[in-house]
């Protein structure tokens, strides 16, 4: 059920930025070990770059990268929210660091095809 | 006092992350044009120490950073306390340090 604090933009913020960072550190080891296996023999790697080329991995891929963004300037907001004077446009400022995200991501998207 | 530590460390690694992340970001887009390959992963960070600090600093500041993040979430929605929390968040950030610094060492040194 639906609460109606949870309606609210300012709380979808927060939400996204949760989530994206759960994304994340679940994700980083995975990324870590790959890139830690090019030590032994640079073919797994290889051959993980090379899955990684197909359509759905790459499309995957790019919802990494819009994670890592809206996360990074979800937390500038934040930040900004917390350590310089207060301004009325918290809104707006989460809907810039979605759109900043989301530009991030189609520009990774568009420049691998 | 020790959630005050902790919140300052998870703001602080946060803002000495940013500039490394937008980096990383920025790499990322350009360096998936035409594709990814080892070799071309490779020769560019291999014995370079400006990418081995780069990224050396990224991996311990999202070590800090992430455990601290879990940490909270582990309080609010799985009620762990006490030393089981703070036993959950060195295990994250120690194993995060770990796997990022084999990463590091591999991509840059080995």
């Amino acid at each position: 059920m639906i609460r109606p604090h949870q309606k609210q933009p300012l709380w979808l913020a927060f939400a996204v930025h949760r989530m994206s960072g759960i994304g994340l550190a679940l994700f980083l080891p995975a990324h870590f070990y790959i890139l830690g296996t090019v030590m032994k023999d640079t073919r797994p790697l290889d051959t993980f770059l090379h899955w990684s080329e197909l359509p759905l991995v790459r499309v995957a891929e790019t919802g990494l990268v819009f994670l890592l963004a809206v996360h990074c300037f979800g937390g500038l907001r934040l930040l900004a929210l917390e350590f310089l004077p207060w301004t009325p446009y918290q809104k707006t400022l989460a809907a810039l660091a979605a759109s900043l995200a989301l530009f991030v991501a189609v520009s990774f998207l568009l420049n691998g095809i | 006092m020790p959630g005050l530590r902790l919140y300052l460390a998870q703001r602080i690694s946060a803002m000495v992350m940013t500039p490394l992340v937008l980096t990383h970001l920025g790499v990322m887009i350009y360096a998936i044009r035409g594709g990814l390959g080892t070799t071309e992963i490779l020769s560019r960070t291999q014995g370079s120490l400006l990418w081995g600090s780069l990224y050396g600093l990224f991996v311990i500041t999202v070590s800090i950073h992430a455990a601290i993040g879990l940490r909270v979430i582990a309080y609010e929605w799985f009620k762990l306390s006490g030393l089981l929390l703070n036993l959950f968040a060195i295990l994250v950030g120690l194993g995060l340090l770990a796997l990022g610094g084999q990463a590091v060492y591999t991509v840059v040194l080995a």
